[in-house]
């Protein structure tokens, strides 16, 4: 065969070799289909490892009580026991050992969050105790008079 | 070759058959994929929002931005809520502002004040990923950098993304973003790496009410899989056909 047309076919037969060879170094060796289908399955497995040891940050109340059982206890017998601690007090991930204080948030916005009152006669915001955070008391946090652990003033 | 009378009639009457049979037989399944194919070990991650129970409190979109280390105040998030206002005269008013991080301590809507005597009803809808059981943003993915794993979740491989955003193109429920930090595609992953390790998701843990829940559909026991499998539940965007698995208890018609 002449030499013109086996140049390019030698080129292309390289090209399509050196591709394979890079593959072969590039392509983590669990990279591949993992499950029933090629669709949704084609992917690096030890992605998974790496995602299920991602740092966890809110740690829940109940390692909260471990050590501040009275403050728990309070909680849980008021109307406030539906709240996480770390809502208002931040994630505990590294509380105590580097973060000695966690800072607790106790601005008027946080309460207004659910203590603003909203006039939706459907929704369940409406059925919280509400205040019109404009007018009341406008400059003063809401903690100076109702302690967040124990807000049912009325029995306090 | 050669071919009797008797096995070519046979042949007639099994292709015929088999052609007369609706596809449909072969794909009857659903009440939740047959419980997603019972048996084996692996679990189903699922979702349940009661949006009845929603008050807009936003501690769960503060939750995951700070779980999830996504920047605090960039515009994006992993989940958000939005306030729908309906009125009297026929008017939808619809926000979220930065994703329902702070609540929602004003009446007014995008500076507009509605007059509460004018409202016919309202609710909050919190939004996240469905983690299809088709999931079109894994379908476009060009380098195979996120899929679907074996419980059922849609991850996104930090290492292996591009940064292409055909994903991010791809979602009919626009949950994925562009992540500043990492310059990755990003969406909620139902925080995989609590659940893996027996923990409630950040937003599940921080709502007061118990607006969003998780369970196994694989687990019949269930509470989260018996209100899924026995309740009247809604998907989001359901002709889509991407099979959503997070599922919408009192959803109204216009939430989209």
């Amino acid at each position: 065969m002449k030499n013109h047309v086996l140049r390019p076919l030698w080129l292309a037969i390289a090209v399509v070799a050196t591709v394979l060879i890079a593959r072969e170094f590039l392509v983590p060796e669990d990279f591949g289909v993992h499950g029933d289908s090629f669709t949704y399955n084609f992917y690096r497995l030890s992605n998974v490892q790496e995602w299920k040891d991602f740092q966890v940050k809110y740690q829940g109340r109940e390692r909260c009580a471990r050590c501040h059982e009275e403050q728990s206890e309070n909680n849980a017998a008021s109307m406030h026991a539906i709240i996480q601690c770390e809502n208002c007090h931040g994630p505990g991930v590294d509380h105590p050992k580097k973060i000695k204080k966690l800072p607790i948030d106790g601005s008027r916005e946080l309460c207004l969050r659910c203590h603003q009152k909203l006039a939706y006669p459907s929704s369940q915001r409406s059925a919280l105790p509400g205040i019109d955070g404009e007018t009341h008391k406008k400059k003063k946090e809401c903690r100076k008079c109702h302690d967040p652990h124990f807000p049912d003033l009325e029995d306090a | 070759m050669s071919c009797s009378r008797r096995d070519f009639l046979k042949q007639t009457v099994a292709s015929v058959a088999a052609a007369a049979m609706p596809a449909a037989t072969f794909v009857f399944l659903t009440p939740e994929q047959a419980n997603a194919m019972v048996g084996d070990s692996v679990r189903r991650w699922i979702f349940l929002v009661d949006t009845e129970k929603c008050t807009g409190c936003g501690l769960c979109v503060k939750a995951c931005k700070i779980e999830n280390e996504i920047p605090y105040d960039a515009p994006v998030s992993r989940t958000w809520v939005e306030r729908y206002v309906v009125t009297k005269d026929g008017q939808t008013y619809i926000d979220s502002p930065n994703a329902g991080r702070d609540g929602f301590t004003t009446g007014e809507i995008r500076g507009e004040a509605i007059d509460p005597e004018n409202i016919e009803k309202a609710f909050f809808v919190p939004k996240l990923c469905n983690q299809c059981d088709n999931p079109p943003c894994v379908q476009v993915c060009p380098v195979g950098a996120t899929y679907q794993t074996e419980d059922g979740v849609v991850l996104v491989d930090r290492k292996w993304c591009i940064g292409c955003g055909y994903c991010i193109m791809a979602c009919p429920y626009g949950v994925r973003f562009f992540n500043p930090v990492t310059k990755t595609a990003e969406k909620c992953n139902f925080c995989y790496h609590r659940i893996s390790k027996g923990k409630e998701a950040a937003c599940v843990q921080a709502c007061p009410f118990e607006a969003r829940r998780m369970g196994d559909l694989k687990d019949p026991n269930d509470p989260v899989t018996k209100i899924v499998m026995t309740e009247r539940v809604q998907v989001l965007k359901d002709e889509y056909g991407t099979k959503p698995q997070v599922f919408y208890l009192g959803l109204d018609e216009r939430v989209r």
